[in-house]
């Protein structure tokens, strides 16, 4: 159990894995514009990490592994988590509309996205059991949903911040998202797993 | 060999498997959208202003062409023709819409409106608001600082040198983007037919208000006894006038002879208040001549 509980602090924020290994940055800051579009999108970007990596799971370990094809991961996980973030989207659209009116537009977005291809290849190249990939890809998720709320509530902040003209929009938000992973990169060190 | 061939079957078997969930999900999951809603979105304007109160046209689209006790007139962008076209859409009645514009209560240009301090901050009325509610000597008037005029999806406010906006009439649409965005809540949307208006949201009492800003409403009352059909009424030493009851049944204007500070003005639409070309029309209500 506690193995469990390191496990989901670790990949919710000493190997975070936006800011420090810097995945998914596109969605990072294309919606971390506003805070309540970016808990939209940590919410979406949590659950459909953790379905998909359990799927994924699924086809790797029952498909690939025993055949041996571990080569194709990349391929299939691309298939599978695109046909899949589609499915998911018809799925909410018809039975859950309220739902897909508050993060229907983030399910697209994050189709193929890096950051939701990680963690199914993290799990497959560390042959982690059905329990480890569930815990690391909600761990991964949270740390994500963390990330992009910390930075959206720092852009909101910074519009009534008087910014260098050069540096207004996207050149101030890199800065701060490099302050974000330098804070974060203290944590380094403090679970080793 | 044989490893390509299994390459090529597991490729195949599995794509070919989540082909035919998705066709399958796609059939049973198909949502009928009605066509009519795509055809009202094309008649809305689509400035996304959100003034009929849905999250944008599609949603507003959506809504009056789903639910019968949504009316077609709430687009207040779209004017009459927009509201007449929508009814006709969706087979409901039209409300006929009065229009309206919107106007700033405050006449305290620089020249007039005294400095309680120099403000040198950012270039937005609600930073300047949180600093001891801004730098004018009155704590209710216009800080000039142009959030209304940014906040305009539709390019109808210019902030004038004398540090008031200028609404144009012809592209003011009244969508009350810039009712929700004053910090100072000094701006309304008035009908266009209005004669008088109060340039003042000032509630302090007379001598406080007279000595921020000489052309305050110092809630003497004086327009109030004059008006015969009870149009005016004083709330917390301010005049606000009832702009339905002046329109309908006024055609005299005695309120605006009486006012010690000119702080109540005829209404005439494209003039700002404060300015020099308003002071011409000060004395006489030109609307109510017709």
């Amino acid at each position: 159990m506690e193995g469990y509980l390191q496990l989901f602090i670790a990949s919710a924020i000493t190997n975070n894995f936006v800011l420090t290994q810097f995945l998914g940055l596109c969605i990072f800051f294309g919606v971390s514009k506003n805070l309540n579009a970016s808990i939209g999108m940590g919410m979406a970007v949590t659950s459909v990490m953790t379905l998909s990596s359990l799927l994924a799971w699924a086809v790797y370990t029952y498909i690939l592994h025993p055949l041996g094809l571990q080569t194709l991961m990349l391929v299939v996980f691309v298939l599978l988590i695109a046909s899949f973030v589609q499915l998911l989207e018809m799925i909410i659209k018809k039975h859950a509309p309220a739902l897909y009116n508050m993060w229907g537009i983030y399910l697209v977005l994050i189709a193929t996205n890096c950051i939701v291809l990680a963690v199914p290849v993290t799990n497959a190249e560390l042959q982690s059991d059905f329990i480890t990939s569930l815990v690391r890809s909600i761990g991964s998720g949270a740390g994500f949903a963390l990330a992009i709320i910390l930075m959206a509530s720092l852009r909101e902040k910074l519009q009534y911040a008087d910014v260098p003209k050069s540096l207004e929009g996207l050149g101030i938000s890199f800065i701060l998202a490099g302050m974000l992973a330098l804070s974060f990169f203290g944590f380094s060190g403090m679970i080793t797993l | 060999m044989s490893t390509s061939i299994l390459i090529l079957l597991v490729l195949t078997s599995l794509g070919l498997f989540f082909g035919f969930i998705l066709a399958y999900s796609n059939k049973k999951f198909a949502i009928e959208v009605n066509p009519l809603i795509h055809i009202v979105e094309d008649v809305l304007p689509k400035g996304q202003c959100g003034a009929c109160g849905y999250a944008g046209c599609m949603a507003y689209a959506e809504a009056v062409v789903l639910n019968a006790d949504v009316p077609p007139n709430l687009c207040t962008p779209g004017k009459d023709a927009v509201a007449k076209l929508v009814a006709e859409l969706t087979g409901k009645a039209a409300a006929p819409m009065e229009p309206q514009i919107a106007q700033v209560k405050c006449a305290g240009t620089h020249s007039k409106a005294i400095n309680a301090y120099d403000y040198d901050g950012i270039e937005d009325c609600i930073a300047a608001n949180l600093l001891f509610g801004g730098a004018k000597a009155c704590k209710y008037g216009c800080l000039g600082l142009g959030t209304c005029v940014q906040s305009c999806p539709f390019d109808a406010m210019v902030m004038s040198a004398e540090g008031l906006p200028i609404i144009d009439p012809d592209k003011c649409t009244a969508c009350g983007k810039c009712v929700s965005a004053c910090p100072k809540m000094i701006i309304s949307l008035i009908p266009i037919g209005a004669k008088v208006r109060v340039n003042c949201s000032s509630k302090d009492k007379g001598p406080v208000a007279k000595k921020a800003c000489n052309i305050a409403c110092i809630g003497c009352s004086l327009c109030m006894r004059q008006c015969p059909y009870g149009a005016i009424k004083m709330e917390n030493n301010l005049a606000i006038v009832d702009a339905k009851i002046c329109e309908e049944q006024c055609s005299e204007a005695l309120c605006l002879g009486k006012c010690p500070t000119k702080a109540i003005r005829p209404f005439v639409l494209g003039i700002v208040p404060g300015t020099e070309k308003e002071e011409s029309v000060a004395a006489t209500c030109p609307s109510c001549a017709n």
